[in-house]
């Protein structure tokens, strides 16, 4: 009771000073009401984001600051990490070329596998948007692989079919191509890692439809009767039509493909092999931190990982305006 | 703690209100005979190339299927689809188990996570999403930004403080290192998905309840959560699915077989038998699978329907 009283005066003062708005606004006079139900309306909302709060601090936004802290130092688990400054983030630029290798993959996988499996789901996406009716089957049919392939189950498979002597060898020496297993070869196991991405297009793709099926169909028809051929109304309809749920998916996708692991893990049995060329970002910093116990090292990997996403997104946000096109827009 | 997200996980959630456009109206009058001939070849190679592209797309899966009947000896020598000698052999030396765990364990393991993250992120999501949808509160606009920005941050950054706490909490080897965050909303995107959902209600029932003397409790529990039923089945599928195929998680924190669940038993097929027990090994890839497929093919509505974009939305 007490608090609201002190609330009354409070107000009071405050909207002395302003009595000119005072009388044009009759609810005024319910103000002390009304700040009490403000007050309790805080209290609810947080009392409501209880969960949310501690998971937000205590498991995200603290350990953060402390994962920054432990990158400027030497620390394995067992004793009390020791600051040396810039050490790590000297040492992963100059001395350590496993990293430079492993940053090297981890951006060819995201900036080459990305656009290809956004290229396929959108080639898919408006094949089955082609007619509208009858696409269901195939719809549900390419969506599961989104939901399964970053198992282990499906790592195993994927590194099964693209064994030596696989099915994948197999059907390509039958029609007189010679690659031998893509698992083994250096060469070839980025793109066989970049085809399982894009086997996963479904879910992207999904969207992507969606998407298709809001543009007006008079968009098309103004085209065709304007004399525009299949490719331009691509060009002038579709594309900036869809960039909305392009720049979602783009987003998303490069965000996603950042943080591949476990398929890495399970095909090259944690090695990053061969020749390093699985070697992605979020395994050597698994490797660094948790079997060889340079914690402080792998917390340092993790944040210039976030670094570079971070730069991805602002790039992406700042490019936003000059390619996205929202309803609405005139331009 | 989904950590394994390639590409594609990231499909947010819309009521269907798709529109088909009906297509007769996109054919015009004029010679309808040469239209519909035309239709009908289009038709034709339309679904040919689509089923083309379906045989592509699912054929790892079928070779999955039909090797769990190949026996040892073919593994390497008949990679086709077919087995020669069909046999169950698999399947009995895969129920058997491994490392002296057997097979119903891994499952049981598996299945206490999945369920587990199911609860804690119905709890913890519906009820930040209500104060972030329906509660206007001091910082609200800070703190939904944050979650936002929770949404585009890489696992990874907090692995390695996270093992730190949960070290000292004495939790390795235990199921809490990785049911805990579900149950602090940490997953952003389902807090997200609740959020949009729970906006598109209308709120004139809500009002209706407060001037009838309702608060907030009561508003949450007897009115938004019925409300929003299909986002929380679509969030309770994906939590689940996400949690059934995780790896990253119980490969930190789990270190007796007897609490592996599937993902990290299988690694262990994968690391002994490099080329004995092939067979095993991807049988067992098999049943892991199942569960996610028999989910697939029952929600498939849920899943491919109601999935699509809220950045369509705006």
């Amino acid at each position: 009771m007490s608090t609201t009283a002190t609330r009354v005066i409070v107000t009071g003062e405050k909207s002395s000073r302003r009595s000119v708005f005072r009388k044009s606004r009759p609810e005024r006079a319910d103000r002390p009401g009304m700040r009490q139900r403000a007050t309790r309306e805080t209290l609810m909302g947080y009392g409501f984001l209880v969960p949310w709060l501690i998971g937000f601090f205590g498991l995200t936004l603290i350990p953060m600051a402390y994962s920054l802290y432990l990158s400027f130092t030497s620390y394995n688990i067992f004793s009390p990490p020791k600051w040396i400054g810039l050490d790590n983030y000297v040492r992963m630029f100059t001395t350590d070329p496993a990293f430079m290798q492993s940053a090297q993959i981890t951006l060819i996988y995201v900036l080459v596998g990305t656009p290809i499996m956004l290229g396929a789901a959108l080639g898919v996406a408006m094949l089955l948007n082609y007619r509208s009716h009858g696409g269901g089957f195939f719809r549900s049919a390419f969506y599961a692989p989104s939901l399964i392939g970053g198992s282990v189950s499906v790592a195993i498979v994927w590194r099964a079919m693209f064994a030596s002597d696989g099915p994948v060898d197999d059907g390509l020496s039958a029609i007189g191509i010679d690659l031998g297993g893509w698992v083994g070869n250096p060469a070839l196991v980025l793109p066989m890692m970049i085809l399982l991405a894009v086997w996963m297009f479904g879910a992207t793709m999904v969207i992507f439809l969606a998407g298709l099926k809001q543009i007006p169909r008079e968009l098309y028809e103004a085209a065709e009767m304007d004399g525009a051929g299949a490719w331009h109304r691509f060009r002038a309809v579709t594309l900036p039509m869809l960039s909305p749920v392009i720049f979602f998916n783009l987003l998303l996708g490069l965000i996603g493909a950042f943080q591949v692991f476990t398929a890495a893990y399970i095909i090259s049995n944690g090695t990053g092999g061969p020749a390093g060329m699985t070697n992605f970002i979020t395994l050597y910093l698994y490797k660094r931190g948790f079997s060889d116990g340079q914690m402080g090292y792998a917390a340092a990997i993790a944040w210039v990982l976030l670094i570079v996403v971070a730069i991805i997104a602002f790039i992406l946000f700042r490019t936003q305006r000059s390619w996205v096109h929202y309803a609405g827009d005139n331009r | 703690m989904s950590t394994t997200s390639s590409f594609g996980e990231n499909a947010l959630v819309l009521t269907e209100n798709q529109v088909d456009p009906d297509p007769k109206t996109s054919t015009t009058p004029q010679a309808p005979r040469r239209r519909i001939k035309r239709k009908t070849w289009q038709t034709a190679i339309w679904f040919v190339v689509l089923i083309t592209i379906t045989a592509v797309v699912l054929y790892p899966l079928v070779w999955l299927l039909f090797s769990t009947f190949k026996p040892n000896s073919e593994f390497g020598s008949n990679m086709g689809l077919l087995p020669n000698a069909p046999t169950l052999d698999n399947y009995t030396k895969v129920f058997e188990g491994i490392a002296g765990v057997p097979m119903w364990r891994f499952f049981l393991n598996s299945f206490i996570i999945a369920a587990g993250s199911v609860i804690g992120v119905l709890l913890s999501s519906s009820l930040a999403a209500y104060a972030f949808a329906r509660i206007h509160f001091k910082g609200l606009s800070v703190l939904f930004a944050a979650m936002i920005g929770t949404l585009l941050l890489p696992f990874h950054v907090v692995i390695i403080p996270q093992y730190i706490i949960f070290q000292r909490l004495d939790m390795i080897d235990t199921f809490w290192p990785l049911l805990l965050p579900k149950f602090l909303a940490t997953e952003a995107f389902f807090v997200f998905l609740l959020v949009q959902f729970i906006r598109q209600m209308p709120r004139d029932m809500d009002e209706a309840a407060r001037i009838d003397g309702a608060g907030h409790m009561r508003i949450f529990w007897s009115i938004i959560l019925p409300l929003i039923k299909p986002a929380l089945i679509t969030c309770s599928i994906f939590a689940f699915i996400w949690a059934w195929n995780d790896f990253l998680g119980p490969l930190l924190y789990l270190t007796s077989p007897e609490n592996y669940p599937l993902p990290v038993a299988l690694r262990l097929y994968n690391d002994q038998t490099s080329v004995s027990d092939y067979g095993a090994t991807v049988t067992a890839s098999f049943i892991a699978l199942i569960p996610i497929l028999l989910f697939f093919l029952v929600f498939q509505r849920f899943l491919v329907d109601g999935v699509a974009t809220q950045g369509l939305k705006g």
